[in-house]
């Protein structure tokens, strides 16, 4: 590992962790697309302060770019509150003139006489990770560590005005003065990211791990966490991946070496965001989808049994078999489905198949009780205590027997007492006949 | 003219004005439709667009190995629809809200976009840098030829999809206009708002990678958003908002062409400042919704309610001791004014309700008769709220200093009509009659009423 690859890595795992903190405060206030304004707004100071210094100058450019984008900020807010240009349209107008205005000064520079082609400001728009100084990761260190205590310092005030800036406001707190300096935090890290990940990367980084925390957690505390290690996570793994360690990314058909390492940032922060989208516990898409598809089943599972119940009741304790045509008839269900359904009630002990012709085994009938227990028993209490006819309550217990814990099974038992039968399993008649 | 002046010959004078051309259709053809995601407030769409389409140029490029206009055309619309599509899924499904969900899939899709171009080195022609600021300085150079006829590669290319642009608007007038403003109206109405959102979603793909080939992504983006936001300050209906932001977008183009030919900038950007600039214009000066429109309105309220405040007070000292006139310096302390005191009083003397002489002020005649409406409105609205809201009497004088400006004849005469047209106020002064309505509905005397 180059001395420079180690410099590019510390560089961007403390600049993504950076970005991933304070765009949470962007995302959760519902302003992830402020940090694309600021990065593109930055773009004429920074040419402005060229042209006024005359040379490539670190500090009068991030002096530059930081008036830029308060300036981006000032007119965002004023058009805001004076004019009837709703929030969407002030951040594409901002965006596009204060950019309009980067382009028109840059192509200026390049054609001064006194080396303006050489200003190299152009890395300010698609961002050069390999030019990455140790003063660079100074400066990223240094605003990192500010970030830092500023977030421990402001937690409480973060907190408060970021889900209720209007109580925060009743409580006397000074909304626009927290807003203000965590704002400008953002347009800080943003100045400083742009040479090493450019204007749009910069932009993901204020929002994709945030984007990716969320999905992990309902705690700021939490989430400002996670997307610190997303952030910094993403700046390993792209400039890992961009400096050839990974040999499948080594090189391409051309044989050119090496990826950009900005993208590839960025395309690690999307993997992030993906497998968190995918596999966060709870609002994960693939747990959301089993704990769907279990319900499902389960639900599936409990018509089947309820049918072969209602099916031998009036003649226990004979058992009357089903065919298999007459449960796919009655539920709906496909031929697949059914056999799926019925050969995991066979494996359960439930049910006995013969002749396709289906019947109740004692286990069966010991579960089945159970949910015609709770569907009966909820239609009782909607006839009972809510006062709807008798005949309008099953397609409401059709969905609620699954759903029943024993503790409500128990509660409504003991609230309908009187209506149940003398016997052991009190399974009520049905209401409805 | 002088085109001498602009480093200008008869033989570029062809090559300007072409570039002017394309750039104006360009501008047009994304002003069209960017007032409706102005409208829809989803003006930034363009923004993510023309960064989420870099990879599909890529694909494009690696597999008809130059950019075809067919190819360009189908990719672009597919890869709107997608970009469209993912930001909705994410927002809808992974509860992300909308504005992020847009931020994760554009940045991801232009990275992939860079990386790829990278990864396949210098077989794919595309250079990020002309993506974003354009090409127009060579738009008269890239020639196609189509039938016989050189033309430039620009008109090929925005024509088609400006046409298209007004015959989506043209034909789905009405449906685009309910959906716009009320989707769950035009959903009940059986317009399928979200298929037209994807059309237009297409259409903005369509339109954004035409045209920024020509005027680069930044004048895409601006043009999107910037005419929309200008005619939208200055109009109240569509039709006429279309209209202003074409005329908008064509303007910047000539405007923009000679400021960066002047200046020796670049085109595209200038004419991104030049709308800019259009848009400050139609803010500071609009009729309407403009900050100068409507402060001079404020202004002008808050002298015509001083200006009545004077003549109430003139009015007042008539009634206790006529034919006096009033020192100027009193009235100036009793209604504590600033210098809009002088414009009031200016105003008065140049309607002749007043004359002034030295530091004395004079109620005229006319002034009299204005006066006399405005106390009678001052009156009723006492009586109004001690008649009919139950207040104290002493505590309404404040109130109807207030309200008295803008009681008008007809609502002051069913106010009178409401509290039984009484003959004096709450504090037992007299409420004047104005000439206007003793000549229309005389009130009946006092024997009359005795009688009825």
């Amino acid at each position: 590992m180059s001395y420079v690859t180690l410099l590019v890595l510390a560089t961007t795992s403390v600049l993504g962790a950076t970005a991933g903190v304070l765009g949470c405060y962007c995302v959760l206030r519902g302003r992830a697309l402020v940090g694309d304004v600021l990065a593109h707004a930055a773009l004429p100071g920074i040419c402005l302060a060229f042209l006024v210094v005359g040379r490539r100058d670190l500090l009068a450019f991030v002096v530059g770019a930081f008036l830029a984008a308060l300036a981006a900020v000032s007119t965002m807010v004023l058009v805001r509150r004076y004019l009837r240009t709703k929030d969407d349209a002030i951040l594409g107008i901002v965006l596009s003139v204060f950019f309009g205005l980067g382009i028109v000064l840059l192509s200026l520079i390049q054609k001064l006489p006194t080396g303006g082609a050489k200003a190299g400001l152009e890395v300010y728009l698609f961002g050069q990770a390999a030019a990455i100084s140790r003063s660079d990761l100074h400066v990223i260190l240094a605003v990192g560590i500010l970030v830092g205590i500023a977030v421990l310092l402001l937690y409480k005030e973060i907190l408060l005005v970021t889900f209720d800036p209007a109580f925060a406001r009743v409580q006397g707190w000074p909304v626009s003065t927290i807003d203000l300096v965590l704002m400008s935090l953002v347009a800080t890290v943003t100045i400083i990211g742009l040479p090493a990940v450019g204007v749009v990367l910069m932009a993901a980084l204020l929002i994709i791990p945030p984007a990716a925390a969320r999905f992990w957690t309902d705690r700021l505390g939490r989430m400002l966490l996670l997307a610190a290690i997303f952030g910094a996570g993403a700046g390993i793994l792209g400039t890992a991946s961009s400096a050839g360690w990974i040999p499948t990314l080594r090189s391409g058909p051309a044989g050119e070496p090496g990826l950009p390492t900005g993208p590839m940032i960025i395309l690690s922060g999307t993997l992030f965001f993906v497998i968190s989208l995918a596999f966060a516990p709870e609002k994960g898409l693939v747990p959301r989808a089993v704990r769907l598809l279990g319900l499902r089943l389960r639900t599936a599972r409990e018509h089947l049994l309820r049918m072969l119940y209602e099916a031998t009741e009036p003649i226990f304790p004979r058992v009357r078999p089903v065919s298999f045509q007459e449960i796919r008839g009655q539920l709906g269900w496909g031929w697949l489905f059914a056999q799926l359904l019925v050969l995991e009630a066979s494996w359960r002990g439930w049910v006995r198949k013969e002749n396709g012709d289906l019947t109740l085994l004692p286990a069966g009938w010991k579960e089945a009780a159970r949910v015609v227990r709770a569907h009966r028993l909820w239609e009782l209490y909607l006839v009972e205590q809510a006062g709807i006819a008798p005949d309008h309550v099953h397609r409401d217990a059709d969905e609620m027997e699954h759903l029943l814990p024993p503790q409500y099974v128990a509660q409504l038992e003991e609230k309908l007492t009187e209506r149940l039968p003398p016997e052991a399993d009190r399974v009520p008649a049905s209401p409805h006949g | 003219m002088d085109w001498e002046w602009f480093g200008l010959n008869e033989r570029n004078l062809v090559s300007a004005v072409t570039i002017i051309g394309i750039a104006a259709l360009t501008n047009v053809a994304c002003a069209v439709i960017g007032c409706y995601l102005v409208l829809r407030r989803m003006s930034l769409l363009g923004d993510a667009i023309a960064h989420a389409v870099l990879p599909g140029l890529v694909v494009a490029f690696l597999l008809g190995g130059t950019l075809s206009l067919p190819v360009l055309f189908l990719g672009a619309v597919a890869v709107g629809v997608l970009t469209a599509a993912l930001t909705q899924t994410l927002h809808r499904f992974g509860g992300v809200s909308e504005d992020a969900s847009m931020g994760v899939v554009f940045t991801s899709l232009f990275a992939l976009g860079v990386v790829l171009i990278k990864y396949h080195g210098p077989s794919i022609d595309l250079d990020p840098d002309c993506v974003l600021s354009g090409l127009l300085e060579l738009a008269d150079d890239n020639l196609v030829s189509l039938g016989g006829l050189e033309i430039p590669r620009g008109l090929v290319t925005v024509l088609p999809v400006l046409a298209i642009n007004l015959a989506f608007i043209g034909i789905f007038w009405k449906e685009l206009l309910v959906a716009s403003f009320d989707p769950a109206f035009a959903a009940s109405l059986g317009f399928r708002p979200i298929l037209l959102h994807y059309v237009l979603m297409a259409l903005v793909a369509l339109t954004t990678v035409a045209s920024f080939e020509q005027v680069g992504s930044i004048l895409v983006i601006a043009m999107l958003v910037l005419p929309g936001a200008t005619a939208n300050l200055l109009a109240d209906r569509l039709g006429p908002m279309l209209v202003l932001a074409s005329l908008c977008a064509a303007l910047a183009a000539p405007i923009g062409f000679v400021l960066a030919l002047w200046w020796d900038v670049n085109i595209a950007g200038a004419m991104t400042l030049v709308v800019g600039v259009l848009y400050l214009l139609a803010a500071c000066f609009g009729p309407e919704h403009g900050l100068l429109s409507r402060l001079i309105r404020q202004a002008t309220l808050r002298v015509r309610i001083l200006a009545e405040d004077i003549l109430g007070i003139l009015f007042r000292a008539e009634e206790t001791v006529p034919g006096q006139p009033v020192a100027i310096e009193s009235l100036r302390q009793q209604l504590a004014a600033g210098p809009s005191f002088w414009l009031a009083l200016r105003w008065l003397v140049h309607r002749g309700w007043v004359r002034r002489e030295g530091k004395q002020l004079w109620l005229l005649p006319a002034g009299l008769e204005h006066a006399r409406g405005l106390i009678r409105s001052h009156r009723l609205w006492e009586t109004f709220e001690v008649v009919e809201l139950g207040r104290d009497a002493e505590r309404v004088h404040d109130s109807a200093m207030r309200v008295e400006h803008f009681l008008s004849p007809s609502l002051q005469a069913e106010i009178s009509a409401t509290v039984g047209d009484v003959a004096k106020d709450p504090h037992g002064k007299g409420i004047p009659q104005t000439s206007l309505e003793t000549s229309q509905a005389p009130r009946p005397s006092a024997s009359e009423v005795a009688e009825g």
